[in-house]
């Protein structure tokens, strides 16, 4: 592979001025979503004489900063301070003199990899960024080298770098700074990758080593990152929007008389979401909002509520499924000889995502442009959508994407709805003032995009060793891809893989396995929500082959060893998190220990829970010891957070989240009916990797996924009940 | 016309006395640090200082703090800064606590607050930051970065 395919990603390059790469076409991501990507931006940083590109990805100023163009959204898993360390290590730069500023909208130069389009989600950032990252580092160190070697009239080879300095055994020595415009206007290096060859591993100073904080700490602890919601444009008005309270409801008529009179409200208009209200401050657009009155149309609205959907999925898995998502061997042979078979039933509820931050966006319309500001994470897919509704060119279409504050999946949305709803007011005032649209809480927890509803049904048979031989898995629920723009090309047999991976896929050695799915039709729009499919396919797996432990009579952990022969990553997780846990030990009366290993997104993370039944019957989670195998760790301390995180994330939801509909409406609200998890919640984390020379794999999601069943394995420990149905919420236990 | 003193300046706003000190912060001034996550008190994504006391920005109608003292992140971290707030950054940046970071400046400014008084323990912690929520769920570190700053302050 050439070092230019390398930066691209493999894909067919051109060489533009000063060594510039783009992508040629980008038919790839036209034709995988529908659209056709705008061409390479334009080169305008060298002209202005301060930060001077040496690729898509690396800029030095001549005061000496690194300047790293991040492609992908920071949420706070820490791309950030990833892509930073993968620049700065080829490099060989200070971690002090390492800058960054958010990629603008062109899939042709900032695709990810692994969606050919971009975006980001999938647990994808680091892991489609490896190589590419590394060796726009590499290029940009041996064209200052060449720079510093050409003044000085020495040979490139004999110049070392460390920490920003370069050096000549003749005494001479100077800073990338100083080079940064003679290199910048040398060509990139062409030919093969070998030529330029990033580091070997074993000369890593920042990869995998301890001690590099966030590149973020400083702005996120004093005040001065700026989120979506601290944007303020002249004359910008904000605002908020009377949303229908049933999905697919519209507006009857309204009457905004008392809305006018609101001191600081400025324009009420009609959307196809709602009404608007535009006000000069945020406390006027909300109470503006407050005041109005909207009579609704709820003809072609969804009506119906969570008990009915879910008594539609239990009846749906009490029979075959409308698709096959999965056949090996031969199921019903599987029961016919076998010497016990265990059944079970399974219900999850919607769940909303609620970042910390609403959602929100904020645009500026023209005549001739739009431009956005906010937490993009989907690029490929808003900048033709905003294309669209003003019937500009995509790109006439900018997108500024700065921090946001939490997503876990929900500022990426094949509809790109909230962006399309800001769109819309702009487009409604004709871009007569720049536009914020603000959601408030509620807005937030009752605007839908939810992690689907599902019910599972399982059926097992073991053989008289108690080892599994068949595994017949019934799935309903909506598919996160089905009605959006990019069905076609993930829903395929009738099948959303979303909505079986972690089942489909399944890592235990079940010679007979059948994965059915009936996809169900409701008019609530749904999501992924961080790590999507697993969070439910997790844990009904991982309960009911703790199930099938008990049953067979075997320790949980060697269980699992016994069925996972084959996978050695998921082996060594195990290992390493029943190890640090003391798996084995004997606990009091009241407490239990849980365990679960679960694989997605090409990262296997197991975990061990230790509860205590309280006396009042609740449930406190006391511990969680955490492996993961993730190939090769970046930053251990991001790694070790994501996971601390991911736990966090899933614990509240199995203890105690749902979204819940009557009669169409969303029940909850703020957080005080969608009640998050707590610091009094937060269990004490351990996480520990397993090492590996692999290239990294993902970790914004996996820490997630096998949580809810180790607290379910857990909670069955103390008190010998079996946790199908989440969340726990109030419910009491008894210890045995 | 209302008086306000921020961060030890005197600042007038023209604004409605039901106004929630929030959007007074936000809008108004630019202190955009202060952050709007639910609008109820239940989140704790506001909370500044009054008259040193951790307060809820969103539910503080500012006029009735014409007569008090409020301090924001922007103030808590400053050149002049109090010692609980240096030390609770320098905490917060030596164990990387931060994800998305959106909530963090409501969690500091409870923190400092709490560290105004004895050195705290677990408990202590958990009763004192329950009611602000991290969705990232950085609470482990909230807690561990909390005994540090407590260390540091008595350094």
């Amino acid at each position: 592979m050439t070092i230019q395919e390398r930066i691209s990603g493999g894909q067919p390059v051109s060489t533009s001025r000063r060594g510039f790469l783009a992508i040629a076409g980008g038919a790839g991501v036209g034709l995988m979503i529908g659209f056709k990507a705008g061409p390479a931006e334009a080169a305008t940083e060298a002209a202005k004489g301060a930060a001077l590109e040496f690729n898509p990805f690396v800029k030095v100023s001549p005061n000496g900063a690194i300047t790293v163009v991040v492609k992908h959204l920071d949420m706070g898993q820490g791309p950030t301070t990833g892509l930073a360390t993968l620049i700065a290590e080829e490099m060989d730069a200070d971690w002090s003199q390492m800058r960054t500023e958010f990629a603008p909208a062109n899939a042709n130069l900032y695709a990810n990899l692994a969606f050919k389009a971009q975006g980001t989600g999938g647990s994808t950032a680091m892991a489609n960024s490896w190589e590419q990252y590394r060796t726009a580092g590499a290029t940009a160190r041996a064209m200052l080298v060449k720079a510093a070697a050409d003044k000085w009239q020495v040979a490139q080879g004999e110049i070392v770098v460390d920490k920003g300095v370069l050096t000549h055994p003749s005494g001479k020595k100077g800073t990338y700074g100083e080079f940064a415009e003679a290199a910048s206007k040398l060509p990139a290096p062409v030919g093969s990758a070998q030529q330029t060859p990033f580091k070997d591993p074993s000369k890593f100073k920042l990869i995998g080593k301890e001690g590099l904080h966030r590149i973020d700490n400083d702005s996120k602890t004093d005040g001065t990152a700026i989120y979506t919601q601290d944007v303020k444009l002249p004359n910008m008005l904000v605002a908020v929007v009377a949303h229908p309270p049933k999905f697919g409801g519209k507006v009857k008529s309204f009457d905004d008389a008392e809305a006018k009179k609101v001191k600081g409200v400025e324009k009420i208009v009609q959307i196809p979401q709602g009404v608007a209200v535009l006000a000069k401050s945020t406390w006027a657009a909300i109470s503006g909002r407050n005041a109005l009155k909207v009579e609704w149309d709820d003809a072609g609205a969804e009506s119906r509520g969570s008990e009915d959907f879910l008594a539609m999925a239990r009846d749906a898995v009490s029979k075959p499924g409308t698709a096959t998502a999965k056949k090996t061997g031969d199921v019903d042979k599987g029961f016919e000889g076998a010497a016990k078979v265990i059944e079970a039933e399974f219900t999850f509820p919607y769940l909303a995502h609620a970042p910390m931050e609403p959602l929100n966006c904020v645009v500026d319309l023209k005549k001739d442009s739009a431009h956005l500001i906010y937490g993009a994470q989907f690029q490929s897919i808003d900048q033709p959508t905003v294309a669209a509704i003003t019937g500009l060119k995509p790109e006439q279409v900018t997108i500024e994407t700065v921090w946001a504050g939490g997503s876990f999946g929900r500022r990426a949305v094949p509809t790109a709805d909230y962006v399309a709803e800001a769109v819309m007011i702009a487009k409604a005032i004709e871009g007569s003032n720049p536009v914020k649209l603000v959601w408030t809480r509620e807005d937030d927890t009752k605007g839908g995009y939810y992690r689907p509803f599902y019910a599972h049904k399982v059926k097992a048979a073991l053989d008289k060793d108690g080892m599994p031989v068949a595994w017949l898995h019934r799935i309903a629920g909506q598919s996160i891809f089905a009605g959006t723009a990019l069905e076609a090309m993930a829903v395929k047999d009738g099948v959303d893989e979303t909505s079986v991976e972690g089942v489909s896929n399944l890592a235990y050695a079940v010679p007979s396995l059948q994965v059915e799915l009936t996809t169900l039709k409701v008019g609530v729009p749904v999501l992924w929500w961080r790590s999507v499919g697993h969070t439910h396919t997790a844990h009904v797996v991982e309960t009911m082959i703790d199930e099938l432990a008990h049953a067979a009579g075997k320790d949980p952990v060697e269980y699992r060893m016994a069925l996972l022969k084959d996978k050695p990553r998921h082996l060594a997780a195990l290992k390493l998190a029943a190890e640090k846990a003391g798996w084995g030990e004997k606990l009091a009366k009241g407490r239990g220990r849980g365990v679960a290993v679960h694989e997605s997104f090409n990262s296997v993370v197991a975990q061990v829970v230790d509860i205590t039944i309280k006396p009042d019957g609740g449930v406190k989670v006391d511990r969680v010891v955490a492996a993961a195998e993730v190939g090769t760790v970046i930053n251990p301390d991001v790694v070790r957070a994501q996971v601390e995180g991911g736990v966090g994330f899933g614990l509240g939801a199995a203890l105690r989240n749902a979204i819940t509909l009557k009669g169409g409406e969303v029940q909850q609200g703020n957080f005080d009916t969608y009640k998050p998890l707590r610091i009094s919640d937060m269990p004490h984390v351990e996480v520990y990797t397993v090492p590996s020379t692999a290239n990294p794999t993902g970790i914004g999601e996996p820490g997630v996924p096998p949580i809810a069943p180790a607290l379910a394995n857990a909670i069955f420990a103390a008190t010998g009940k079996r946790i199908r149905d989440l969340p726990l919420g109030e419910q009491k236990f008894q210890s045995v | 016309m209302i008086k306000l003193n921020i961060n030890g300046v005197d600042r007038d706003v023209d604004v409605p006395e039901d106004t929630p000190l929030l959007w007074v912060l936000r809008d108004e001034l630019g202190l955009t640090g202060t952050k709007f996550g639910c609008g109820v008190a239940q989140c704790g994504a506001c909370t500044i200082h009054l008259d040193g006391s951790p307060m809820r920005a969103c539910q503080t109608p500012v006029g009735d703090v014409a007569d008090s003292k409020v301090v924001t992140i922007e103030g808590l971290v400053a050149e002049n800064a109090s010692k609980e707030g240096k030390a609770v950054q320098a905490a917060w940046r030596a164990l990387d606590v931060v994800q998305c970071g959106y909530c963090q400046s409501g969690q500091m400014m409870s923190a400092a607050a709490l560290l105004t008084s004895n050195k705290p323990n677990d408990k202590d912690i958990d009763a004192a930051m329950n009611g602000n929520v991290c969705r990232c769920a950085t609470y482990q570190r909230i807690r561990a970065a909390i005994h540090d700053a407590a260390k540091r302050l008595e350094a």
